[in-house]
């Protein structure tokens, strides 16, 4: 194989990373629902936190974006 | 016009100087006035209007005003609660920043290429995002060891850390600790570019589609309806990533100030 095929495959098996972080964004709000569902009260004092939760889900999905436009792009 | 008709992703970050001032220098560099400093200005001009429209200072609100204050209120109300009243101080530097990063992320999704006006959205510039964030880190650091001298160190050994451990937690907290400047510009580039790479790449769909005969206007009526949906999630991210920066400045600027 040759080194620009590889650079697609591997891009492209970055992409993996990117959806399994969308399974972490979903359950960081899935869960804060659930839970705010159960104590409604509580629930606003709570949203930095879910905030916080999402942007660290969310920042390694992004890396592997980083991962696939460094493979394309710059390597 | 089907086969170079195709639409360049990557086209809209570049970077061109205006003005013709190609050849503008500094000691060797090139400091011409490019677009992306274009649209900073634009961004921070337009921040200016929007604030001194609310610096009236009446009694009874009107609406600009009002917008205003809720904006103030909510960068003040944000920094209350993860710093306490130290916080206070920060909210000058806290309510820039956020309003900074959120009109450049609303200006660069403006549809103005309408008219013939691209927008950039410089928030999609590593370079641009990194300044901001050695802005907050750097502000977390002075505050950090005016206020704790060299007792800010103690940042990296959490309470109730056992003693066997001493040799890894730190190391661990040394590394979280160093990561975040670049986690806070990293986060805020990446998804500012993925949304609009995301946009062009669907709208060369639409084009390339209706170009082509058969079954093609129909996967372009399909993409031109998934653009429309990404760009109400694209104003969505726009505002929970200027959030999410001023969030996590408020979080870190903590830090310094109460050790944890």
């Amino acid at each position: 194989m040759d080194a620009d095929s590889a650079k697609m495959i591997g891009a492209g098996l970055a992409a993996i990373g990117a959806g399994i972080a969308s399974l972490g964004v979903g359950n960081v709000f899935a869960k804060f629902l659930e839970g705010a569902l159960r104590n409604p009260g509580a629930a606003d004092g709570q949203q930095g936190r879910l905030f916080i939760g999402f942007a660290a889900a969310e920042l390694l999905g992004l890396l592997s974006f980083v991962v696939a436009m460094i493979l394309v792009f710059v390597a | 016009m089907a086969a170079e008709g195709k639409v360049d992703p990557m086209h809209q970050f570049t970077i061109e100087p205006m003005f013709g001032t190609d050849l503008w220098q500094v000691a060797g560099y090139n400091i011409a006035f490019t677009n992306s400093a274009l649209w900073m200005a634009i961004t921070t001009g337009v921040l200016f209007i929007f604030v001194l429209g609310g610096m009236k200072r009446q009694v009874i609100p009107g609406r600009w005003q009002m917008a205003v204050e809720s904006m103030t209120g909510f960068v003040d109300n944000l920094l209350s609660a993860n710093i306490g009243p130290a916080g206070k101080k920060y909210v000058p530097y806290v309510f820039s920043l956020f309003m900074f990063i959120l009109f450049a992320n609303f200006l660069g999704l403006l549809p103005l290429g309408l008219v013939g006006i691209h927008p950039f959205t410089f928030t999609s510039h590593f370079s641009a995002t990194a300044v901001l964030a050695a802005l907050s880190f750097s502000i977390v650091l002075i505050v950090g060891f005016w206020r704790h001298g060299f007792h800010f160190f103690s940042l990296f050994v959490p309470h109730g850390t056992p003693v066997w451990l001493m040799w890894l937690i730190p190391a661990i907290e040394l590394v979280s600790f160093l990561v975040r400047p670049f986690s806070l510009a990293l986060r805020l580039f990446v998804a500012m570019m993925a949304g609009h790479l995301l946009l062009e790449v669907l709208s060369g769909f639409v084009i390339t589609g209706f170009n082509a005969g058969g079954i093609g206007p129909v996967v372009g009526v399909l993409s031109f309806l998934l653009m429309v949906g990404i760009c109400a999630l694209e104003i969505l991210v726009a505002g929970i990533q200027a959030y999410v920066f001023a969030l996590l400045t408020s979080l870190y600027i903590n830090d310094a100030e109460n050790l944890h």
